[in-house]
């Protein structure tokens, strides 16, 4: 470990991890005047936020998430004005497709469900569909489309988030990962690798894959497992589909881009915790693009130019970590979004502040507790902190 | 022995001058490597062969090489029922233990237990006005297409740029026929003469530059050094070309231009392999990083030739002999003591041969300097990144704006180098850029990330038969 340099900074909030949670977080609490400090071990964004598939998807989320990705819809309309920047975002509209009248059925239930929370889904009959979208193939048997669902380029939006972040005033110390956390009942002091000393009433965990492992190390016990996504870009095409697709079941994801690119998502890749040790995998590559032809015959002739992977975090119900330590106070979290975080992240960014700022969320964030997971006896590294 | 040929699944990635000796030495060991290559006929770019049927003689196609590229053909003809040859196929990616195959449009998957890399090299390309133009073309497509088809770019051609690649293909060009209108060489005799000394460690290399330029000046071709500032114009295609020699422009009408600045080694499938890779001074270039005889950092696997570091095709055919033979030695052969001891003294031999050559390598190094002061003086204007249309000015505002210092970072924020050719082309050019604006050096700002493919693979290659249109 680094030597300690003699300076500490003071500040009202820490936040481990720079992507966009921590930057979403650190942008909403400096306008409410709180001094925030992000620490971030490579550089901000650069992981699950900066190079995911980049769907601003609230259609196929559980019930529990529903009012907070309602909330982040509304941010996420105002983006320009939040960030200084649109990343290329585009109420595109998101179709999810059936191959099956199960799938129908289940496209229809889930119809049914999502009203209640104010979201507005149109079923659409394979005549329909075909009509609407002549470049869908024949072994589609229907879709849900929820019109002001789209799409945005997160390498581009996970760095305006920090920039923001970073011209609202807060300090962003990256390239360099936190080495030593302690808490000493009222204050948590950490230490980066560079030997710089953070000292904070609150601390954000915001660390994506490595959520659990700091969780851990204040007594919460979490299940999070990193995964990595199997993403896939072909060349620029002409504009063929206007939409983000999705099919039930999820074995691909799929948008144009304004540039003509179609960028491909599916099944995952294979790596570790370790920065740029992922890498995507052929087999899933291959089975995400066969879905995907499926689905739309026209990209068949089309060429795959790059590959790619990250790491993010998934918990065993697939919800994330919002809210509260169970064990240590002024800790809160926001990780293992479990590949579904980026519509989020503006909204868990509000929603953080607030728990600072007030004590509490003004959305329900029960169902993302840390207290859900199996209690256990506080691990040994508790006596630590 | 450690592992029974049975087991042993060689792959050799290239059959250059380096890949063809590599599978030579393990054949007459017995052994019996599958050796995968783009190109339909072995020799590689520089002993590259015409389709079947093409009638032009070894000495029209290679001139003073003809003999080099004969043997090299011999060679490979003999070797042909001693291994498994697979042309025409593209490894589009590497991951530990197994290669991804493209051919005939088809995907297919062939493990390794060890791998020699023989990937070879690239023209070094430098942006400049007009430098996307239909006509203007690299040194080594100009020389393609004389080599494979036998013709040569259409109407006045320029050659322009550096390297000793610029009077041999001017030579060959004018020789077949071309109209070469001029040849213009960004580097200054006064930096031939500083590296006299090291390029007279091959004399005979060194005489065949001089005798191109004196050939190209008794046909009265036009030859310029010391030439800055190149720019193409033209409407549809390239009609003219401007450059500045001693602070005068001079302007010359053309319809197509030949340009390169030197070689870079193809480090792709290396990378993939897992290979640690560390900056090269002298080729000012990330490349893997490997012993004398051609190591790498991941056991079991080996490079040589051109994808190591650029040494020429002479010191390829060596290194190639000098990996298959280390490949042998990992594996305990020969096993017999005498033998054995026989293939440690010509490795020996072979590592310092290569290790001379690179001397040669830094004479040419100092006789064709690659222009320093060009990622400074290039325009906002200009596009570095052709598949992205990203410019030298997006570069620098992500500099001054975001305070980009690493060339993955300048990936993301500014898309260059995430088109077809994935920072192939345009890679050197934008790092230097960043390095420049950023005020580090070429290796603190980094080396692109390397995703497969390596070049773009079809949808459809991803599809089952049963599916395919």
């Amino acid at each position: 470990m680094s030597r300690p340099t003699d300076k500490v900074i003071d500040t009202d909030v820490a936040i481990i991890g720079g992507g966009l949670m921590g930057t979403s977080a650190a942008l909403e609490l400096r306008r409410q005047q709180r001094s925030v400090v992000v620490l971030e071990q490579g550089w901000c964004g650069a992981q699950a936020s900066g190079v995911n598939y980049g769907g601003v998807r609230r259609q196929g989320r559980a019930a529990c998430q529903l009012p907070l990705s309602q909330r982040a819809h509304a941010i996420w309309r105002r983006l320009g004005q939040t960030i200084g920047s649109d990343g290329e975002y585009i109420a595109s509209g998101h179709l999810k497709l059936a191959r099956s009248d199960a799938d129908m059925q289940e496209l229809i239930a889930y119809r049914d469900m999502a009203t209640a929370y104010g979201l507005e889904l149109e079923l659409l009959e394979p005549d329909a569909l075909r009509r609407r979208y002549p470049w869908i193939g024949d072994k589609a048997h229907g879709a849900s489309l929820c019109a002001e669902d789209g799409h945005a380029n997160p390498r581009l939006i996970a760095a305006a988030f920090a920039r923001a972040a970073e011209q609202a005033g807060a300090r962003l110390l990256q390239q360099s990962a936190v080495e030593d956390f302690r808490f000493d009942g009222n204050y948590f002091l950490l230490q980066n690798s560079r030997g710089v000393r953070v000292r904070s009433r609150f601390l954000l965990n915001c660390s994506g894959a490595w959520g659990k492992e700091i969780a851990q190390r204040f007594g919460d016990t979490v299940s999070e497992q990193a995964i990595y996504p199997n993403m896939c870009v072909t060349e620029p095409l002409p504009p063929l589909m206007s939409l983000s697709l999705g099919v039930v079941g999820g074995a691909f994801y799929a948008r144009q881009v304004e540039r003509g690119n179609v960028v491909l998502g599916g099944g995952r890749g294979d790596g570790n915790l370790a920065l740029d040790a992922t890498r995507p995998r052929t087999s899933s590559s291959f089975k995400a693009l066969a879905a995907l032809t499926e689905m739309v015959p026209a990209l068949r002739n089309a060429l795959v130019i790059r590959t790619w992977s990250g790491v993010e975090g998934e918990t065993p119900d697939h919800q994330p970590v919002i809210g509260p330590s169970a064990a240590t106070p002024g800790l809160l979290h926001a990780f293992g979004f479990s590949g579904a975080g980026f519509q989020l992240a503006p909204a868990v960014g509000e929603v953080l502040a607030e728990l600072v700022t007030k004590g509490e969320s003004s959305t329900p964030i029960e169902a993302f507790s840390v207290k859900r997971f199996a209690v256990q006896q506080p691990s040994k590294q508790e006596s630590k902190v | 022995m450690s592992a029974s040929p049975a087991s042993l699944q060689i792959v050799i990635v290239g059959a250059g001058p380096a890949g063809v000796r590599a599978a030579q030495t393990l054949a007459e060991a017995g052994l019996r490597p599958i050796v995968i290559d783009e190109n339909r006929r072995a020799g590689g770019q520089i002993y590259r062969q015409p389709p079947p049927g093409f009638v032009r003689s070894k000495k029209e196609l290679y001139g003073f090489e003809a003999a080099k590229a004969e043997a090299l053909h011999d060679s490979f003809e003999q070797l042909r029922a001693k291994i498994d040859y697979r042309p025409d196929t593209l490894v589009w990616n590497c991951t530990p233990g197994q290669l991804d195959l493209l051919h005939a449009q088809r995907h297919a998957e062939q493990p390794y237990t060890h791998l020699i890399l023989c990937t070879g090299a690239l023209d070094r390309v430098m942006p400049f006005p007009g430098w996307t133009l239909p006509g203007v073309y690299t040194l080594g497509a100009a020389q393609v297409a004389l080599k494979a088809q036998g013709c040569v770019l259409d109407g006045r051609v320029v050659v322009a740029g550096s390297g000793p690649l610029l009077y041999l293909l001017a030579y060959q060009y004018a020789k077949a026929g071309a109209d070469v209108v001029a040849v213009l060489d960004t580097a200054r005799f006064g930096g031939k003469l500083r590296a006299l000394p090291a390029l007279l460690r091959q004399p005979a290399t060194f005489a065949k530059g001089l005798y191109f330029m004196s050939w190209l000046r008794a046909k009265g071709v036009p030859l310029f050094d010391g030439v800055d500032d190149i720019a193409a114009d033209g409407k549809q295609t390239i009609q003219s070309l401007r450059w500045t020699r001693g602070g005068k422009t001079t302007e010359i009408a053309c319809d197509a231009l030949a340009t390169g600045f030197g070689l870079r080694s193809e480090t792709q499938l290396a990378e993939l392999a897992g290979c640690r890779f560390v900056f090269n001074e002298l080729n000012q270039q990330w490349l893997p990083q490997c012993d004398d005889v051609g190591r790498s950092s991941v056991p079991g696997v080996y490079l040589a030739g051109d994808g190591s570091g650029i040494a020429g095709a002479d010191a390829a055919e060596l290194s190639g002999r000098a990996a298959a033979l280390a490949l042998l030695q990992d594996l305990n052969l020969p096993a017999n003591a005498a033998a054995k001891a026989a293939s440690a003294e010509e490795s020996r031999r072979l590592a310092q041969t290569l290790r001379s050559n690179l001397q040669f390598r830094q004479g040419l190094e100092t006789a064709f300097p690659t222009a320093v002061h060009w990622a400074r003086d290039c325009a906002d204007d200009l596009v570095i990144c052709r598949c992205e249309e990203i410019t030298a000015g997006q570069l620098r505002r992500s500099v001054q704006q975001e305070g980009t210092v690493e060339i993955n970072r300048l990936k993301a924020l500014t898309r260059v180098g995430m088109g077809r050719c994935q920072g192939r082309i345009c890679g050197a050019a934008a790092a230097e850029i960043l390095a420049h604006a950023a005020g580090v050096s070429v290796a603190e700002a980094g080396r692109l990330r390397v995703q497969a493919p390596v070049k773009p693979i079809p949808v459809g290659a991803a599809l089952a038969e049963e599916e395919q249109a």
